[in-house]
């Protein structure tokens, strides 16, 4: 495997039991970049991403994060990586400079403690004890403890679920911070605005199979789909025809209208146009 | 600011990973410290065994036992038993299975600390734990109770081995139990409740002789009847040994007992011990 690949996943298949959770996964994802697995509930990302990390064992495919088979990653592969999990209640009776120091102990080349705070944004709760923290504050705090290794991987699995729309810009603040800094990050989230904000190529997954991948403005073939073109006649009514050819219909009006157009509006399908008919969400 | 975000570069890759005593000792420390910080371990597991030594001996501890031995005596020896107990064995199994379902064990798992070193933590905080315990009792039972330390060699020996026996046997069992609490919430009572019960059965909360027969038997099987046997074979004077149903101290058997439960414990935590709650 090249340097440039930091993730290969073929033939990825995982059951419990009756149920099949994973069917036949194949993802590549390049080193440096930013991937967002996207899909709803129980569709499979969370176990994908466990099989990843090492946390679960694969029954079918071949898997190699970071050159190596997580089934069999020793503590120099769990160096390299990063896992943000969401602490459910509180930890230990212990202040958030404590606990981000003795993690960092567990690495060969970590952060300063210090840094990583100030990353987060979580300096001014150095010295308080994380049971007494919020809970948007607890997830800074998951968030510190994953990447105070300084890994060239980072899992950020479901990262923002309960974030208010201020704690949410400045998590996707940090990723961006962190992707700048050359880390390869796998995201998995059910928000598609997340995945768009965030992501350089997104994998939709739904029922256990990836349904579609690309960067995020092609999803799907959305910027080869068709378009609507709208605009509202000299009479005030109101007229939208999808074409595949809006830049030719847009200048025909132009011509027509002798210049502005009127209510002019070009739009392609969303992301979530996309998103609900590959997931079979949509009417 | 970017720096501060920048991931390793590929020439420090070299750098050793740290030892895996080295962490343990930092687990050792971290664990420690949480102990002594969180109220409901303080009040409940290390401090409750002191509050009902003095409520208990207040209550009956002036009565004579047997010639020269108090009741006050008989109860300061089981309850460094269950202080003990309560310290390993109690204690690992809600912390642990608080640990699990809050899911900071799979945490530590996704981190490159080997998991060596989280047991080796654990020992030392049981270990501290236990000690600082058993001082707290006996200074108890010394200053209320006319407790006298040993003067022989010989009976700090068996003090020594019911000692280290009784805390390892205990805190593997504890270590073995704490998968069975479904829950964080679930762990306390689950872990609490036999703990209790046993120590009726087992003489800490009331003279071993006047505990019927067949609650007698059943402790027999369990570490704390033999625990409790042993260090009041340690702190009583030598004719206390006539209160014992056997009459008989029963060092042989209280070792066999203990080891076996070691080497139970210990089989019981590699084959069912789970970094994660079950989904």
């Amino acid at each position: 495997m090249g340097e440039d690949t930091a993730v290969r996943v073929a033939g990825l298949r995982k059951s419990y039991g009756a149920l099949t959770a994973v069917d036949g996964i194949d993802l590549e994802i390049g080193t440096g970049e930013v991937f967002a697995l996207l899909g709803p509930n129980g569709a499979g990302k969370t176990t994908t991403v466990e099989i990843l990390e090492g946390f679960r064992h694969r029954d079918k495919g071949t898997v190699a994060v970071l050159g190596t088979d997580p089934a069999h990653g020793g503590r120099d592969w769990r160096a390299r990586i990063g896992i943000v999990l969401q602490l459910a209640g509180t930890g230990p009776e212990l202040t958030v400079l404590e606990m981000v120091r003795h993690f960092a102990t567990f690495y060969p080349r970590p952060r300063r403690p210090g840094d990583v705070l100030e990353l987060v944004g979580l300096s001014e709760k150095a010295t308080s004890r994380i049971s007494r923290l919020s809970g948007g504050q607890i997830r800074r705090l998951d968030v510190a403890l994953g990447i105070v290794g300084q890994p060239e991987l980072l899992f950020l699995d479901e990262p923002t679920t309960g974030f208010d729309p201020e704690a949410r810009r400045q998590f996707w603040e940090l990723v961006r911070r962190l992707r700048e800094g050359g880390t390869t990050i796998l995201l998995t989230t059910h928000y598609l605005d997340e995945a768009e904000a965030l992501a350089d190529r997104i994998a939709v997954i739904a029922s256990g199979r990836i349904v579609a991948s690309g960067d995020p403005a092609s999803l799907g073939g959305r910027s080869a789909a068709a378009a609507r073109v709208g605009w509202d006649e000299p009479g005030g009514e109101r007229t939208v025809v999808e074409t595949t050819m809006p830049t030719e219909l847009v200048t025909e009006l132009a011509r027509r209208f002798g210049g502005e157009v009127p209510g002019l509006t070009v739009t392609r399908p969303t992301l979530e146009d996309v998103y609900l008919t590959l997931t079979g969400g949509g009417s | 600011m970017t720096d501060l975000a920048a991931p390793v570069r590929a020439g420090s890759l070299t750098d050793p990973l740290p030892s895996v005593w080295r962490l343990g000792l930092g687990r050792g420390g971290v664990e420690v410290k949480a102990f002594f910080r969180e109220k409901m371990a303080v009040a409940f597991i290390f401090g409750l065994p002191s509050i009902l030594l003095i409520l208990l001996g207040s209550i009956f501890g002036g009565q004579a036992a047997a010639a020269g031995v108090t009741v006050g005596q008989l109860f300061t020896a089981g309850m460094i038993a269950g202080g003990i107990m309560a310290s390993s064995f109690q204690y690992l199994g809600i912390s642990i299975a608080t640990e699990r379902e809050t899911g900071m064990l799979k945490r530590l798992f996704g981190t490159p600390m080997p998991r060596a070193s989280y047991f080796i933590g654990k020992l030392i905080q049981v270990l501290v734990c236990t000690v600082a315990e058993t001082v707290l009792l006996i200074a108890v039972g010394m200053l209320f109770y006319h407790l006298r330390l040993p003067t022989q060699p010989g009976r700090w020996w068996t003090f020594a081995w019911i000692f280290l026996l009784g805390s390892a046997a205990c805190g593997l069992i504890g270590i073995a139990c704490s998968s069975v609490p479904r829950s964080a919430a679930a762990a306390a009572p689950v872990i609490t409740l036999p703990f209790t019960v046993l120590q009726f059965m087992s003489g800490v909360y009331v003279p071993f002789s006047s505990v019927p027969p067949w609650m007698r038997d059943v402790a027999s099987v369990f570490p704390l009847k033999w625990m409790s046997q042993g260090l009041r074979s340690v702190f009583l004077p030598a004719q206390a040994v006539t209160l014992e149903p056997s009459h008989s101290w029963q060092h042989g058997e209280t070792a066999l007992v203990l080891t076996g439960w070691i080497a139970a414990g210990l089989v019981l935590c590699i084959t069912t011990f789970r970094w994660q709650s079950r989904t």
